[in-house]
């Protein structure tokens, strides 16, 4: 029951996680030869164009005349255009590479969601998945595009520059190779403790934006305690000490800036005395050394990002770890390779070997535990549904009410023993073949964005229009499309949550219906509905109940007295069972608990009109 | 809505001013260091000039007469080396005042602009918590959320970043262009004639991109309403054996994603590949134009060489420039929506609202009361004696709730609305604060904040000992439960922690709400996720150990109504009955109705039967 916590990852580099990649760059390996090349042109020609200026005084001013200045233009324009155009060639195959690779990683991420149990999700918020999906899969695509193509940039640009430094003059390029480790070196020491403090930042800033959750979620709350005062004084410290970090992050690199510039000037002024001393000697052309300033003056920013680059990089590291880990979770429930062979799998169903389905389930000594510990919640327990009956569970909430349903529907697997679907061991069938004979309508309706018609259509995706009404007539969501403008067009918004819990709740019987399912369960919501919503609801229940084996989560009397059966459910086992009338009169927890809902019901029935 | 109305410049200048304060000296600090790293970037190119021309050359320098006096330059031209060591003293100078001006800047900017953003959340956070419960019912929470956020982050960029930007850029192009018309007016024109040509290319360029932008962010987020909506579906999705639908849909999201952010790239890379040609171009026309001054006489060499310098530093500034001020223009609607929040009224509280010690009889008298038009309460008059546990049964919609938050002063009555009285003293002459300090309330849903239980109980008296906690989680039939979790105590729940039942979420709010000590204790529905059986043993342990206290009941529960010294039974906004358990079920209305149901039945005959066994 423990929070969920995350893990940090502060790994030192570790290759065997960056190979797991491979597979996967292996697919870009054209749009990376041609980024390279691309890149490479572009920065060989920026690192060349200072030449042109050089050319112009040595030339034109020194010699004191413009002869060649036509083609020297022209050659000139032409260096720029090419360069403009090769960033436009290098940009697109990046960008390529970028999202099409983000996009195959989140694709392969979300098909392999959708293979694992529940009891994965049950112990993982939805939030932690959400983050791996998105924003790990955009910032290792990104760093494996731009941060790839940003080193290879800067690599070849230094590499150029330096190449044309000392063909200048060997003697100053040397000096200025001298000084370039000292800075690389300042940029190594500073960056790792610049993006620590950022790293506190975020981490502060969003806990800033939790804390303006909060406050405005329990703004009413913290009036009736009169507590604002305590409230407005937690939240100054979190925004004083987010000042205080924010502020030392700032004067790390406020430090690190100067110090840096200082040591490339320091270069600069290097050079400009030996070479100052070498054109007084007339060794040097005075063009010469300014374009070796130009160079000397541009080579830092390039080193410094590369050291930056490359600490980013590393640190995709944990984005990959990440995911990579998502991927290696492997299923709970997994249907055997020969079922797999005869029914095919969740992908690719073989449905013309599914054999139709009655509903009769059969409990055989079935002993189970949660997968994540604890003890036995069932043990040796044998029951037999008869296709078509009806059981209720009844219990208090957090009871353990949804076992018997995560057993039947195959979310979970006995620990022991068998359960039989029609006479046969289910896991001799797929999960595929059994969840498509299941309808589900839960305790919180979960309803996709969407008009209502795709919503429904959810049930059987072949459906008609002619269909879909049919079976929303049936349960009366024809009056809740009668009420909105777009009709069965309407968008029910994010998780439907433009309509109320019970419109939500009549469109997920819908799309039962619809599914026309052997095996019916129902997770009944608590929540009160106005009256005529409830009316619709209980007829609804009546419809789908009808002619199928149900499983019904009930809070309600009138959907309880239904069944053919009742277990009652208490700290996680099964103590009563039987029928309405002789758990009654048994005069045991049952009894107990019907007689008190029975007194609240018929209150809220009399007073709710 | 008023929170939909639009400020005017006036104003939102107004409340960025009024956020400024006291972070002025910062900004100004910084703006002025900036200015003056730049000015001194701008001394390295006459440096190189003076050197080229005069100490390597012949040439007089062109200095400003101070400095050329400063300047010993018959003995600099003796002396080469000398001249040399001061060229680059000069240079490594220059490098140290720029270090200490940047060290300077960035720490001012860094105090001004978080020192301006606490202020802006603190000043929003403070607010939000003194406004109104009616304010905060009619406000959808994720939306001010998002404003508290997203919009604060738009104005912290727009004035710590852009206005800064667009103040140093401007400074920038300013003494560049004035040092280059100053050398040569003639040639300085080509850079000028670039500013407006690169500017307004980049702006509208960069205007135009960002519709794309939206496209592209949108498509972003269904992509992950799609894959939100699975994982939170799963359920669904393998009962009806979906996970291919999914997959295509997620699949068919993530392609329309991924294309338009290629295509967008696209255009971007236009975009990038215009601005180095323009850069380029703009460098390359001053080389060439530059060449040909020079050959003429026009420009010394050192000139010519400064010159190209000045030039290409000022051409990438103009191109951000015109990005930033095309992003600027999207600040307006943030502010807006930060300013909407920040004019909404605070709770009002009449300067000679009263300290008083609640004592008395509680007495409705003639409320009528609604709200959006809407009426909830209609002449609604009753007393509660001081002490006495009183019962409130009614429907939905009955205003059963408008009661209580009426009681706890979270909307007050006007004038001509009747009014409420505790002991004489009508309430709203009594300062709101302690009124609810002394008006334990609970809620229909409470709310529980993301801190440790302890915490969360002990919200009220942060030094309240260990023992009153567990007594009032004991009273609130809690402390098993709480003893049963990871960390008991200590354990953190809700977002960011464990998620409790609601009907334990109920129960801690109850345990909270005892350590209050609060005289008058209201219960609003406060027990409906509780199972019965706790619900009766809660309240026997209210009355054992709290008997003393006033307490307002409000629940379908008839167990729990008849048990009350006084029931008022409320229909829609009007009081339909009032009297003890024994008074109602003697005459025929809503309670009687509820008791006979309850006895005609023959489930209840069966019950009645098997208890009797």
């Amino acid at each position: 029951m423990a929070a969920f916590d995350e893990k940090e990852y502060t790994q030192a580099f570790d290759w065997s996680i960056w190979k797991r990649l491979f597979p996967i760059l292996a697919r870009f390996k054209g749009r990376y030869l041609k980024m390279v090349v691309f890149t490479g042109f572009t920065d060989l020609l920026d690192a060349a164009l200072p030449l042109f200026q050089l050319y112009a005084v040595a030339h034109f001013i020194q010699a004191g005349t413009l002869e060649g200045l036509v083609p020297f233009a022209a050659a000139y324009l032409a260096a720029i255009l090419a360069e403009s155009v090769l960033v436009i060639a290098a940009t697109r195959q990046t960008m390529h590479i970028e999202m099409y690779l983000g996009r195959d990683l989140r694709r392969d991420l979300f098909q392999h969601l959708q293979t694992l149990s529940l009891s994965f999700y049950n112990v993982t918020p939805v939030g932690y998945l959400l983050t791996r999906i998105t924003n790990d899969t955009n910032r290792i695509a990104g760093n494996l595009a731009w941060g790839l193509n940003d080193m290879v940039d800067e690599i070849i640009y230094v590499v150029s520059s330096f190449a044309i430094m000392f063909a200048l003059d060997w003697q100053l390029a040397l000096v200025v190779m001298l000084v370039a480790p000292f800075v690389a070196a300042l940029t190594v020491y500073f960056q790792p403790r610049i993006l620590d403090w950022n790293r506190k930042v975020r981490k502060i800033n969003s806990k800033i934006t939790g804390a303006f959750n909060e406050g405005i979620t329990g703004a009413k709350t913290a009036k009736t305690l009169v507590i604002e005062d305590q409230s407005i004084r937690n939240f100054k410290d979190l925004t004083g000490s987010m000042n205080r970090s924010a502020v030392r992050a700032a004067r790390l690199n406020a430090v690190y800036i100067p110090v840096t510039l200082f040591f490339s000037t320091l270069t600069v002024a290097i050079v400009l005395l030996r070479g100052g001393w070498l054109v007084k000697e007339q060794v040097m052309e005075i063009a010469t050394l300014s374009a070796f300033i130009t160079y000397a003056m541009n080579i830092f920013e390039p080193l410094q990002r590369m050291a930056n680059n490359l600490a980013e990089f590393i640190a995709v590291q944990a984005s990959i770890e990440r995911v990579t880990g998502l991927l290696d979770e492997t299923p709970q429930v997994t249907d055997a390779p020969e079922v797999i062979e005869k029914y095919g799998d969740a992908f690719s169903p073989k449905r013309e070997n599914w054999e139709p389905l009655a509903g009769e389930i059969e409990f055989k000594d079935v002993t189970f535990r949660y997968p994540d510990g604890g003890d036995n919640v069932l043990e040796h327990f044998n029951l037999k549904i008869p296709a078509g009956a009806t059981v209720a569970i009844v219990g208090e909430t957090g009871a353990g009410k949804s076992t018997l349903v995560n057993l039947a529907c195959r979310f979970f697997e006995p620990t022991e023993g068998q359960i039989l679907i029609d006479g046969r061991d289910y896991r001799e069938r797929s999960q595929l073949w059994l969840h498509s004979n299941i309808g589900y309508v839960l305790q919180s309706p979960h309803l996709f964005s969407g008009s209502i018609r795709e919503n429904i259509r959810y049930g059987r995706l072949d459906a008609t229009d002619a269909e879909i009404e049919a079976a929303a007539k049936a349960v009366s969501v024809d009056q809740v499309v009668a009420k909105l403008d777009q009709g069965w067009d309407s968008d029910v918004g994010e998780e439907g949550d433009r309509l109320s819990t019970g419109e939500k709740q009549l469109i997920s019987f819908a799309r039962a219906v619809l599914a026309d399912p052997r095996i019916f369960v129902l997770d009944e919501a608590t929540s009160s509905i106005d009256t005529q919503t409830e009316q619709y609801i209980q007829s609804a229940i009546d419809h789908l109940l009808r002619d199928r084996t149900s499983f019904l989560i009930a809070h309600r009397l009138s959907t309880i007295r239904k069944a053919d059966m009742i277990l009652v459910v208490r700290d996680g086992k099964i103590v009563e069972q039987g029928t309405h009338q002789s758990l009654l009169r048994a005069h045991g927890y049952y009894h107990d608990l019907y007689s008190k809902q029975f007194a609240e019901e018929n209150a809220v029935k009399v007073l709710g009109a | 809505m008023e929170s939909q109305m639009k400020l005017t410049p006036k104003e939102k200048t107004a409340m960025i001013l009024d956020q400024l304060r006291g972070n002025w000296g910062y900004f100004a600090g910084a703006l002025i260091l900036a200015w003056m790293n730049t000015a001194c970037n701008a001394v390295i190119p006459q440096v190189i000039s003076v050197t080229v021309d005069s100490v390597l050359g012949s040439k007089e320098p062109g200095l400003p007469g101070f400095l050329q006096a400063l300047l010993p330059l018959d003995r600099l031209r003796a002396d080469p080396w000398a001249a040399l060591w001061m060229a680059a003293g000069a240079v490594v100078l220059i490098a140290a005042v720029r270090g200490v001006c940047i060290f300077g800047m960035r720490v001012n900017m860094a105090k001004g602009s978080e020192g301006f953003v606490k202020k802006l959340r603190d000043s929003l956070y403070g607010h939000i918590q003194r406004l109104s419960f009616q304010w905060h019912t009619a406000h959808a929470t994720g939306d001010i959320i998002q404003r508290c956020t997203s919009d604060v982050e738009v104005i912290r960029t727009f004035v710590c970043n852009q206005m800064v930007e667009v103040l140093r850029t401007g400074f920038l192009i300013v003494l560049y262009t004035g040092i280059m018309l100053v050398m040569n007016w003639r040639l300085a024109l080509i850079p000028l004639a670039f500013i407006p040509v690169t500017g307004l290319a980049s702006g509208v360029f960069y205007g135009k991109i960002s519709a794309r932008f939206q496209v592209a962010d949108e498509a972003e987020g269904e992509l992950t309403t799609c894959a939100q909506e699975n994982l939170t579906g799963v359920r669904v999705v393998r009962a009806f054996g979906r996970e291919r639908f999914e997959i295509d849909r997620f699949a068919q999201k993530n392609d329309r994603f991924s294309a338009l952010w290629v295509e967008l790239g696209k255009v971007l890379s236009v975009y990038w590949a215009s601005g180095v040609l323009l850069v380029c171009l703009q460098i390359m026309a001053v080389v060439v134009a530059g060449s040909m001054a020079a050959v003429n006489g026009d420009i010394t060499l050192g000139d010519f060489q400064a010159f190209v310098i000045y030039n290409s530093t000022m051409a990438w500034p103009v191109r951000s420039l015109g990005r930033v001020l095309s992003e600027m223009s999207k600040a307006g609607v943030s502010m807006d929506r930060v300013g909407q929040i920040l004019r909404a009224e605070e709770e009002p509280d009449h300067p000679e609202a009263k300290s008083v010690k609640l004592s008395g009889d509680i007495v409705f008298d003639r409320v009528t009361f609604g709200y959006e038009g809407q009426e909830v309460l209609r002449d609604v008059s009753f007393t509660i004696p001081w002490g006495s546990t009183f019962a409130v049964l009614g429907g939905t919609g009955s205003g059963k709730s408008t009661l209580v938050h009426l009681l706890d002063r979270l909307y007050d009555l006007e004038e001509g609305q009747g009014r409420v009285t505790i002991g004489g003293v009508d309430i709203r002459d009594i300062s709101r604060e302690d009124l609810r300090r002394q008006v334990g309330l609970v809620l229909q849903e409470p709310f529980l904040f993301s801190q440790t239980i302890r915490e969360n109980i002990a919200a009220t008296r942060p030094d309240a000992s260990d023992e009153e906690l567990r007594k009032c989680a004991e009273i609130a039939c809690v402390d098993e439960a709480i003893a049963d979790l990871p960390q008991g105590y200590e354990t953190v729940v809700g977002e960011r922690g464990v998620t409790l039942s609601g009907g334990q979420k109920q129960r801690v709010a109850i345990a909270r709400m005892l350590l209050q000590n609060a005289p008058v204790m209201v219960f609003d529905d406060s027990l409906s996720a509780v199972d019965a059986e706790t619900d009766t043993k809660i309240r026997a342990a209210l009355k054992e150990r709290m008997s003393q206290a006033t307490v307002i009941l409000i629940s379908h529960r008839v167990t729990t109504l008849m048990q009350a010294d006084r029931i008022l039974v409320l229909d829609k906004g009007r009081v339909a009955d009032m009297g003890t358990h024994a008074e109602l079920i003697a005459r025929p209305g809503i309670y009687k109705e509820i008791y006979d149901i309850q006895m005609s039945s023959d489930d209840r005959a069966l019950v009645e039967k098997g208890g009797e066994a």
